[in-house]
């Protein structure tokens, strides 16, 4: 109460001690003494709380704060600033910088190491070349296991087997297209397993720009054989040119 | 120039730099700090600068520690009084609005300030913004009031109390104010406004 700054009238003073009086006989132990105490203890609190309260309202300082409060809502804000300003005087003060502190800037400067001697305390860290993590690589952070990895490519072959049918071969592009960009991008890369271990062969006819996949019946080992990259690009412009020839169809 | 008198003269320069130049976080001057610069008779010295800012519109202004101004002060309260200067005369609306102060902001100041007056010097936060929230919008007032914490206006304490810090202690003259507020003429108020920036003597 004393710290909320509440009407201390809002306790019944009166009414309290009867309580107190009533139990006052039937407590026994000391606990439950001490906290009567210590409740008239409060009580009186609240007591000399009124009688300041009693005495402040009735000097000539006192205004009623519901009437303030009340002016208050009542004024526009205009009239509020031209009030407030007849009784506002503002601090002048002024900012300057002291002889003493300028000296210590001047030694806070000569002492400064240039930037780039103060740069040289933390050299840079030279990061490595970015590069392509292979399967292998994979396998050894056991990202992926190579059990589930030739899972998948079995099947996958199993797929290009299927979709071939009594085919020798079926174009490239019709086989690794795939209903989003993500998915088709992921058949190319699994393509390119396909035929790096042997499962199919690549047909490129350049004059004709077509490429063709060829199932093989059993993975064939290259060995004795020059293995080269061909770089085929799947980019996203050409996959929507497909997705639109798909749709005409 | 009797060696007295440039003495004084001094002594008048020094205290208008010390009150004039911020030396702490805080503006204004300890009245120790004054008394060991300019010698016991400090408060002398404080009297004829008071005159000579008179004339350009100022006066120093003296904040004690106690909430209420003593009619007498002792040594010791005048030790630990804080001097400032302040401007004498009034500011028009136009010039706060050129120091810096929206007219909004001024006018959320004087709701604040008078209500935590007429409740003896100390006021619920939230009974604030319930009486600012009729006119201005919400985070404009917490906004404000965060802001006349930070300038010295109010001080919060842990129960989201505030109280006038010692910026609207040194600034406001809050019999001022409330008598506006009440309707009382203006001659009047400014009368009460002179009788109590009087300088100790």
């Amino acid at each position: 109460m004393e710290r909320k700054g509440v009407d201390p009238f809002e306790v019944d003073v009166i009414d309290a001690l009867q309580i107190i009086k009533k139990y006052l006989p039937g407590w026994e132990l000391i606990p439950d003494l001490c906290l009567d105490a210590e409740a008239l203890n409060k009580l009186s609190t609240v007591i000399k709380l009124q009688g300041d309260w009693l005495k402040y309202r009735s000097s000539p300082q006192f205004i009623n704060p519901l009437l303030i409060e009340l002016k208050l809502k009542t004024m526009d804000a205009k009239r509020l600033v031209e009030i407030f300003l007849q009784s506002w005087h503002p601090i002048v003060e002024l900012q300057q910088l002291s002889f003493g502190r300028i000296k210590e800037a001047v030694n806070y400067w000569n002492q400064l190491l240039p930037l780039e001697e103060r740069w040289k305390k933390f050299p840079s860290p030279t990061p490595s070349k970015p590069g392509y993590a292979s399967i292998n690589d994979l396998t050894r952070l056991r990202l992926l296991s190579e059990e589930a990895f030739n899972e998948a490519l079995q099947q996958f072959w199993q797929e290009l087997v299927r979709q071939t049918g009594t085919a020798v071969k079926i174009p490239y592009w019709k086989f690794i297209y795939a209903d989003t960009y993500e998915d088709t991008v992921l058949r190319a890369y699994l393509t390119s397993f396909l035929i790096t271990y042997g499962y199919a062969t690549l047909e490129i006819k350049p004059l004709e720009e077509e490429i063709f996949l060829i199932p093989n019946p059993k993975p064939k080992a290259l060995a004795g054989k020059q293995a080269i990259s061909i770089p085929i690009s799947v980019d996203y412009q050409s996959w929507k040119e497909m997705r639109k020839a798909r749709k005409v169809e | 120039m009797s060696e007295e008198v440039a003495s004084t003269t001094r002594k008048v320069k020094r205290a208008a730099q010390m009150l004039l130049f911020q030396r702490h976080r805080i503006p204004g001057v300890k009245g120790w700090e004054l008394k060991r610069a300019l010698g016991r008779e400090y408060l002398s010295v404080i009297e004829l600068l008071n005159t000579e800012l008179e004339k350009l519109g100022l006066q120093v202004k003296t904040v004690y520690e106690e909430l209420e101004t003593p009619k007498t002060p002792s040594e010791e309260q005048l030790d630990k009084a804080r001097f400032f200067v302040t401007l004498k005369i009034p500011l028009t609306a136009v010039e706060a609005t050129m120091s810096g102060w929206r007219v909004d902001d001024v006018a959320a100041l004087a709701v604040t300030v008078a209500y935590i007056i007429s409740k003896q010097g100390k006021a619920p936060r939230k009974e604030i913004v319930q009486i600012l929230k009729e006119k201005f919008p919400q985070w404009k007032i917490e906004f404000n009031l965060d802001r006349y914490v930070r300038r010295g206006y109010l001080s919060q304490d842990e129960n989201e109390m505030l109280y006038l810090d010692w910026r609207a202690r040194a600034e406001i003259d809050p019999k001022a104010l409330l008598n506006l507020i009440l309707g009382e003429t203006q001659s009047q108020a400014m009368e009460t406004s002179t009788k109590q920036d009087q300088l100790p003597s």
